[in-house]
Order: structure tokens, then sequence, then C-alpha cells
């Protein structure tokens, strides 16, 4: 009610809410680990050294597109392809971008480009799915956002560094770097919610399969654009997600609806 | 120490400068896409599903580019997304995803 009892939650608020980031991203370390190791492996085998993986690792921070273009630069593979390769890789930050606008929209344009640095597929799931499900007000949603983010960062470059100076520590037995799309899996899941969501997941996996042996990567962006692009007419041609759960046409044995 | 060549740095720095681009896009316009169209709502809403599932799917059905539909991590895949969708916990999620994937492995031809 009065001024002093609304300010103590909300620093709490905050805490809670970054917190939330951080466990919402804990799980997400296995798959986290494993693959940054292996950047790390990439980088020296590469022979670009702990500096080149370190440098990959802080200035580009996105794990498949750094693969690729260590893969590219080994192989020698002029700057411009290992430079087109990694922004091909990297196109679906626009769509992860737009979809993180509006809900950090009314804080400071300097914040959200800072805040820009941390997103990445892990930190946007992460955080879109607590958005959806959870009541938190903006600055709650930029700490756990952060909370998040920070911890993928911090995980990410301790386990490239490590891969680059311990070399080959994960026995080929197990194959770790199969917990990346597992992690993926685990937030697809939640992610599909109705019929439009379904569709853009059936669509944009089917394509990026069958897109696989295009040039460049370009395979992955293709299928997710053209499962936002199915998802959203589907949306359209049935009306408003809440008048799609309200029809009757859902086959018996759906889960019963949020209503 | 090893260090990277010239022209490795230079990938490095234009390709994060880029990458840096891609993310800060929208959110850099965040304050001129106030009061969205409901159309551009429901695209925008469709953006985890889609990515997620253009980064997973390939991943289990063409693990090494080959077709592996009835593969060890195709079938895994399968058991770790009936797990992510009854537990909601991407930790068992990815546990019993590995687990399976090292099972079918040694017992798949």
């Amino acid at each position: 009610m009065s001024a002093s009892t609304a300010a103590e939650p909300s620093t709490t608020g905050l805490r809670t809410a970054f917190l939330s980031g951080v466990r919402g991203a804990a799980p997400l370390l296995l798959g986290i680990v494993p693959f940054g190791l292996v950047a790390g492996v990439a980088a020296m085998e590469a022979g670009i050294g702990l500096p080149g993986a370190v440098g990959f690792s802080v200035v580009v921070f996105a794990g498949a597109s750094q693969l690729a273009a260590i893969d590219l630069l080994s192989r020698g593979a002029p700057v411009a392809v290992a430079i087109g390769t990694v922004l091909v890789i990297n196109l679906r930050m626009l769509m992860y971008s737009a979809s993180m606008a509006p809900e950090l929209a009314p804080l400071s344009r300097r914040t959200r480009i800072a805040s820009a640095y941390l997103l990445t597929d892990q930190a946007y799931a992460v955080s879109i799915l607590e958005f959806r499900t959870g009541a938190w007000d903006l600055r709650q949603r930029l700490a756990l956002y952060l909370g998040a983010g920070s911890t993928l960062w911090g995980t990410w470059q301790v386990s490239t560094i490590v891969g680059a100076l311990g070399g080959g520590v994960i026995p080929d037995s197990i194959p770790l770097g199969f917990a990346v799309p597992l992690a993926f899996l685990s937030l697809l899941v939640p992610a599909v919610t109705d019929r439009p969501t379904l569709v853009a997941a059936v669509v944009g996996g089917t394509i990026a399969t069958v897109g696989v042996d295009l040039p460049a990567n370009l395979g992955m962006p293709l299928g997710a654009f053209s499962g936002v692009a199915a998802g959203w007419w589907i949306s359209r041609r049935t009306g408003t997600p809440d008048a799609a759960a309200a029809t009757a046409d859902h086959p018996t044995g759906d889960e019963p609806g949020p209503a | 120490m090893t260090w990277p060549t010239a022209s490795t740095w230079l990938v490095i720095v234009v390709a994060g400068m880029g990458t840096f681009a891609l993310r800060a896009s929208f959110l850099a316009l965040a304050d001129r896409l106030t009061g969205l169209p409901h159309d551009v709502r429901e695209a925008l809403r469709m953006v985890p599903a889609a990515t997620l599932a253009a980064l997973t799917i390939p991943a289990l059905v063409r693990p090494d580019g080959d077709w592996a539909l009835l593969g060890p991590r195709a079938l895994a895949g399968v058991l770790a997304g009936l797990v992510a969708w009854r537990t909601r916990s991407a930790l068992l999620t990815v546990v019993v995803g590995l687990v399976a994937v090292v099972a079918l492995e040694a017992i798949l031809p």
C-alpha cells in the first residue's frame, strides 16, 4: 500500500527474478559445457590457439557459428565466406530480438542494446517461456533474462578455456554433444501450446532437416522463417488463439485447455 | 602461445559485430514497436517453436547428414520428448536422452 512497502518487495522481486533466470538456465548447462569444450578443442586443432578460442567465444559468443567459422578457416576458406556463414547461422537472432523487443520496450535504449549481447538460443527460450507463464514486471523481466544470460555466458567462457587447455578430455563413448539438441528439445516442448505453434514447429523442423544439404547452413534459418510463416498463416485462418482453443474441433486426448 | 592470424582476427571482429547487430536489431528499435498489430504479435509468438524445432529436429533425424529416422538419436529424441512433455524438466530430459542414446547405440546395429 504505502511507498515503503512497495520499495521493499521490488528489490527482493529483482533478486527472485534474477535467480529464476539462473535456475531456468542451470539444467541447460549440461548442453553448454560439452559444446564449449568442443569449441575450445576445435580452436586448438585449427591452430588459432587459446586467444583465438577466447576471441571467438567472447566476441562472437554463438557456439554453432563459431564451430562453422573455425572449420572453414582451418580448411583455408576466404574470410568473407567465414563471416557470411556466421551471419547466416545467426540470422535467427533477428527473430529472438524481435520477440524480446516488446517485452523490454520501456527500458532505455542503451540498456536494451547492451542486454542484446547476452541474447542466445537458451537465454531467449528460458526468458520468453518464463515471461509467458509468470507475472513479471518490466525490471523483473530484465533481471530474469540477465540471470539466465550471464549464467550461460560465464559457463560458455569457462568451458571454452577448459576445452582449449585440456584438449580431448571428453571420452568419445559418451555422446555429450547430443546434450545440445536435447536441451533445445526440453525448451521446444513447452513452446508448443496450440495448433499454430505446433504447425510452426513441424514446418520449421521439417524444412531445416530437408535443408541440411544447403550451402552455408542455410537450412536452419530457412526452416525457422518457414515455421514462423506457416504458424502465422494457420493462426490467421483459425482466428485468435483463444477462439481456436474454444472451437470443438480438437480431437479427444488433448490436454484440457487453460480455460 | 599460438596466436590467430590477422585474417582470423578479422573474421572474429567482423562476425562478432555482425552477430551483435543481429541481436540488437529489434531491441534497439523496441520503443517504436509499441502497440504492435495482432498479426505481428502472432508471428512473433511462433518464433520459439519454429526456431527450436529447426535447431533440434535435424540433430535427431540427420545426425551425420544421412537420414536416420529410426536411428538411436531419433528414438532417444522421442523418449526425451515424452519426458519433457510429462515432467517439464530440462535436466531429466537431457539425462534420459543421453542414457537412451548410449543404450540404443549399444543395442541397435
